[in-house]
């Protein structure tokens, strides 16, 4: 398991298809769709990491994972 | 790239799927596999079967034994499969049309022999893939290409149905509340019988241009609105019941497994004490 500075939210824009549930649900609101209408972070500080985009990406587009990985 | 449970079971070369966005197949799919994961059970295990619809396609992203049957025909080879190798962890994805209307008859009798078979149902209240005609759980009223001036059936609830038919095990939940379906997939897979978990799904392409109902996002909120507990149901006052649809666990029994007592039969004829 991962410590959680270690960890980071992480989004695959070509899977994203803009239906915008992470950005809708997430309780900080640090997430918002950008002039692609992709999923995109745009307030990486206030993220806390809760995993409810990850749960409700219907595409699988955005997770927390490790900052180190691919 | 992707997060590594996905990684895990799924095929990823089948990724990104074909599902519309929006749809909340893709978190059903996934919620699933946290379930199994929870679990722990041997991937190679697990067999995932379907029939033919939106939620259909599901088994062809998963990486375990799938099969992809034809309409409503899942519980059947489903049935085939757990009686063939009753070790297997057998799982039927289906739609609201598949499982309630071309396959009706097969899940009332599933669900009558009580057969460790965990069907998930993707109730999205219409046929998504075939263009948006009214199914079996369709609410009265409701518009659907087939029914372009409100639907005058009654609908099914498919999770009473099965815990009427007799599965030891009947529950609903909807696409938005994933840490409780993660649960319910928990407990429907571990129990010894057949199994039903209703999951309340979103169709925003057909059904929610149809009813407009708004974009996916806006028919997620309505799921995470509209839908109580039963237990707080009930300590609603009158005037607040109103519109609300009804969620949790309708039954959890244990009852003796169809193919334990086939096995009991096979082993009584087969030079237990019945054959001296």
């Amino acid at each position: 398991m991962k410590s959680k500075d270690q960890l980071e939210v992480k989004i695959n824009p070509d899977w994203c298809k803009g239906c915008g549930n992470c950005v809708s649900f997430c309780p900080t609101n640090v997430l918002a769709l950008d002039h692609h209408g992709k999923s995109t972070m745009v307030n990486r500080e206030g993220c806390i990491l809760c995993g409810m985009c990850e749960k409700l990406c219907p595409d699988f587009a955005i997770w927390i994972g490790g900052k180190e990985d691919e | 790239m992707t997060s590594e449970i996905v990684q895990k079971y799924f095929r990823i070369e089948n990724l990104p799927h074909i599902w519309c966005p929006g749809c909340s197949n893709g978190v059903v799919t996934r919620a699933l596999t946290m379930a199994i994961d929870e679990l722990g059970l041997d991937q190679d295990n697990v067999v995932v079967v379907s029939g033919i619809g939106c939620s259909s396609r599901a088994p062809g992203y998963l990486d375990f034994n799938t099969l992809h049957t034809t309409h409503g025909r899942g519980l059947a080879f489903a049935t085939g499969i757990k009686l063939a190798n009753p070790k297997l962890d057998v799982i039927l994805i289906a739609g609201d049309g598949d499982v309630s209307a071309i396959g009706g008859n097969h899940l009332i009798h599933a669900a009558r022999r009580n057969i460790d078979i965990t069907t998930i149902v993707f109730n999205n209240n219409i046929y998504g893939m075939t263009g948006g005609q009214y199914s079996p759980t369709t609410p009265t009223a409701a518009k659907g290409t087939t029914a372009p001036h409100g639907n005058i059936d009654k609908p099914f609830d498919i999770a009473q149905l099965a815990a009427a038919a007799g599965a030891t095990y009947s529950s609903r939940t909807t696409a938005y509340h994933v840490n409780q379906m993660v649960k319910y997939f928990k407990d429907a897979i571990s129990n010894k019988g057949f199994s039903m978990v209703e999951v309340a799904s979103i169709c925003p392409t057909y059904y929610g241009r149809k009813n407009k109902s708004g974009s996916g996002v806006q028919m997620m909120q309505a799921l995470k609105n509209d839908f109580i507990d039963k237990m707080a149901y009930e300590k609603l006052p009158e005037e607040k019941k109103e519109g609300k649809h009804l969620m949790g666990v309708f039954k959890n029994i244990t009852l003796p497994e169809y193919t334990a007592e086939y096995q009991r039969v096979i082993d009584a004829l087969q030079g237990g004490e019945n054959n001296e």
